[in-house]
């Protein structure tokens, strides 16, 4: 099924639709997608998107439970691989590059591209080897004295280094669900990726530790092409200098996040923008 | 018969209660559906409990104990020609009068003159007593049953919390079975206690533990004093121990590896087959193992030793070719290895169960990291299920030191202390095998050896349990 068309618009004259593909420029392109499309079995969940997200900013996904946002990113550092019945066409551009080709390896894929859940999931490991992990299992440190290097800088840019200096060597799982979350995040930051998927990454937290690492996500924009899905209007109106709008597996529309709050094209993200669904 | 009839008309009762004590609470509320504290079944329940349950209790312990008390109450007096009889005799003599008395078969022992004459004035005692407690206890139960039937439904009142006390009553039928659990136990270390105790005061602890030489059968002869070194346990602990490391060295790599491969690798239609098929092998019967163990893999171990042997002789290591030539059908390998194969679907199973229990977030928080399948495995999935994991292999381990019927047919029964997997051994439970079954007399160190080996065996395997939990606990304080 196409994405709403103009000439939707034409047979129903009512709805405003905006046309995806016309989005408005964005500086540096760094991933782009095409007519992707994604099945779970017979079921499909996501319809013909297309689109353009910039390096250097972050981009947030929008949409009600089940429009299929989470899905998309899972599609860009291809963890739907994981899925045995999930099926994805189309293509994913990085830098150019396609990344649901068979030549590609996911495994180095994902070294390039950082996830962070919904869940803060530690490994039932020390502080320390939570966030070596990547480095170790991508050969990053020569010695013990880089790799404590690496884990030191990728605490201090998750804003986590004051906190845990002095116990690096207790478990990850003892920290508060926050401090977790920023672990998390220090984990991935630390195979220096060039894009961070986010998958709701406040939604299990506190006002404060969601506080905490919208700031943080701030903070990395400047190194780091940043995804992230968000059930919150407020938190994408926050931390986001894009904004795609989900809606029943299609794209409905993207653009700076000043002008989808603003004014917006489609008259479904009014809808749900202003709460009137959703 | 008489007990169950009375328990049966106990439930009539009871059930008479349970109708009173609703509809005198039913009544009570005078047709308002909110006016009582509790639904009405809850106030028959209350009655019924206090009109049934210790009756039934006093009934119970009655067929159970009552037996022993009339023993009792028949041999306090003991008649002088009866006292001139050795003890054993005594007994027979007592059992006879309570079987005639009873209308059972006697023993064939004819009784004449003045043991005659005892015989049958206890035969008219038994009579006696068996009814008195008879008709005793019915007397108590019928009182009992009319009286907590009386305490009970007067307390039926509309502001009575029926509900609150019928829930008690069923806390405490649930800690009653919990306190059977936990005072059979009690019971079995007690006896087990109570009879190496006998067994300690024939051989010293230290030349049972410390000995090196077991050979109970010369200790059984009547002419001959228990010897002292014949009760060394040293080497059929040494056995055990030896074949369940064989065991392990077979069950815990395989074991695990398959749980990882059906939870991990496994697509769905591989898993659904290979799961149950495993799970079939848990049920083939230990003594179907221990033929298998003697009837195939012995033979084939040994014909595969002895054609190593035989290539070996002549050369450079002629003296081991020789001794391989000569390896026996029992060995303590064969028993160790089909016994790993037998414990392979008990660890794999439960592993597999522990490796699924790890939760997927955190599989997708190190395949978003860029690990491979391998690295997710065992740098996050088998660290997380490893508490489980190491439970699993030490239920493993007292399997293995409990088993018996593998080891019985494929291992042989001579003690012998060796760490030589080529050589027959035997074990603590085979040994308690050997010396408890036919007919034994439980007085001699033989038989009460037994005792001193399940004892040791139990201390044995409770320490080792004890030192899991407390790695599993540090390690879950660790990662929880």
């Amino acid at each position: 099924m196409p994405p709403a068309s103009p000439d939707d618009s034409v047979s129903a004259p009512v709805i405003r639709t905006a046309a995806p593909q016309a989005q408005p420029p964005i500086g540096e392109i760094k991933i782009r997608a095409k007519d992707v499309n994604v099945f779970y079995g017979d079921k499909q969940a996501l319809f013909d998107v297309n689109i353009d997200i910039a390096a250097k900013s972050v981009t947030a996904f929008i949409g009600p439970s089940g429009c299929g946002k989470s899905t998309f990113l899972r599609c860009i550092n291809r963890m739907n691989d994981t899925i045995p019945t999930a099926k994805v066409s189309g293509s994913i551009e990085i830098d150019g590059n396609d990344v649901n080709l068979k030549s590609v390896d996911p495994v180095v894929l994902r070294s390039r591209v950082g996830m962070v859940f919904q869940k803060p999931n530690p490994f039932p490991k020390t502080i320390f080897e939570n966030v070596a992990y990547g480095p170790r299992i991508h050969g990053l440190a020569t010695g013990k004295a880089e790799l404590e290097a690496i884990v030191e800088s990728s605490l201090k840019k998750a804003g986590l280094w004051n906190e845990v200096a002095d116990r690096l060597h207790q478990p990850g799982t003892g920290l508060s669900g926050g401090q977790q979350q920023r672990l998390v995040i220090a984990r991935a930051i630390a195979v220096g990726p060039e894009v961070i998927l986010m998958d709701e990454p406040c939604s299990a937290l506190d006002p404060i530790a969601t506080a905490k690492i919208e700031e943080l996500i701030d903070e990395l924009r400047s190194q780091f092409c940043i995804v992230i899905v968000t059930h919150s209007m407020a938190q994408a109106a926050r931390v986001s200098q894009r904004t795609a709008f989900f809606h029943l597996g299609k794209l409905v529309e993207a653009g700076t996040t000043e002008e989808m709050f603003t004014n917006p094209r489609d008259t479904r993200t009014q809808d749900y923008i202003t709460g009137r669904f959703g | 018969m008489l007990t169950w009839l009375s328990l049966l008309f106990l439930a009539l009762f009871s059930s008479a209660a349970f109708m009173l004590g609703k509809r005198r609470a039913v009544a009570r509320a005078g047709g308002g559906k909110r006016v009582l504290h509790s639904l009405p079944g809850y106030y028959g329940s209350y009655a019924a409990l206090w009109a049934g349950v210790p009756a039934a209790l006093l009934l119970l312990m009655a067929a159970m104990f009552g037996g022993q008390v009339e023993d009792a109450m028949l041999q306090a007096q003991r008649p002088a020609a009866v006292q001139a009889l050795e003890i054993d005799r005594q007994d027979v003599f007592f059992s006879d009068a309570r079987a005639i008395a009873q209308g059972a078969a006697p023993s064939e022992i004819a009784y004449e003159g003045e043991l005659k004459a005892a015989l049958d004035v206890k035969v008219a005692e038994a009579r006696r007593i068996s009814a008195l407690i008879r008709y005793s206890v019915l007397g108590l139960a019928a009182v009992l049953a009319l009286a907590g039937f009386l305490l009970a439904f007067p307390r039926l009142s509309t502001d009575f919390r029926a509900r609150n006390k019928v829930e008690g009553w069923v806390g405490g039928l649930l800690m009653a079975c919990s306190i059977a659990a936990v005072l059979t136990t009690l019971g079995i270390v007690l006896s087990l206690v109570w009879e190496s105790w006998r067994f300690f005061q024939s051989v010293s602890p230290l030349s049972f533990l410390l000995g090196t030489e077991w050979s109970p059968q010369i200790a059984m002869r009547s002419d001959q004093v228990a010897a002292e070194g014949a009760f060394g346990a040293v080497p059929l602990f040494a056995g055990t121990f030896l074949i369940m490391l064989i065991a392990m060295a077979v069950a815990a790599p395989v074991g695990l590896y398959s749980a990882i491969y059906l939870s991990e690798y496994a697509n769905r239609p591989v898993r659904a087959t290979i799961k149950p098929l495993l799970e079939i092998l848990a049920g083939v019967p230990t003594v179907v193992y221990g033929f298998f163990a003697a009837l195939t893999v012995g033979p084939l171990f040994r014909a595969g030793f002895n054609s190593l042997g035989a290539q070996l002789v002549g050369g450079p290591l002629d003296g081991i070719g020789q001794y391989l030539m000569q390896v026996q059908n029992q060995m303590a390998l064969v028993a160790g290895v089909v016994m790993g194969i037998m414990l392979i679907p008990f660890v794999s199973s439960l592993s597999d169960d522990i490796i699924n229990a790890v939760p997927q977030s955190l599989r997708d928080g190190s395949y978003a990291m860029g690990a491979t399948k391998s690295e997710t495995v065992k740098k996050v999935v088998l660290p997380a299920a490893l508490p489980g994991i190491m439970a699993a292999m030490l239920l493993a381990v007292s399997r293995a030191v409990g088993e018996t019927m593998i080891v019985t047919m494929a291992a042989g029964l001579q003690a012998k202390l060796t760490a030589n997997p080529l050589d027959t051994v035997t074990t603590v439970t085979v040994q308690i095998v050997t010396l408890l079954t036919g007919d034994q007399e439980f007085d001699s160190p033989k038989t009460l050896a037994a005792f001193g080996l399940g004892l040791t065996l139990f201390v044995v395997t409770l320490g080792l349990n004890i030192i899991a939990l407390r790695i599993v606990q540090k390690y879950r304080e660790q990662y929880d």
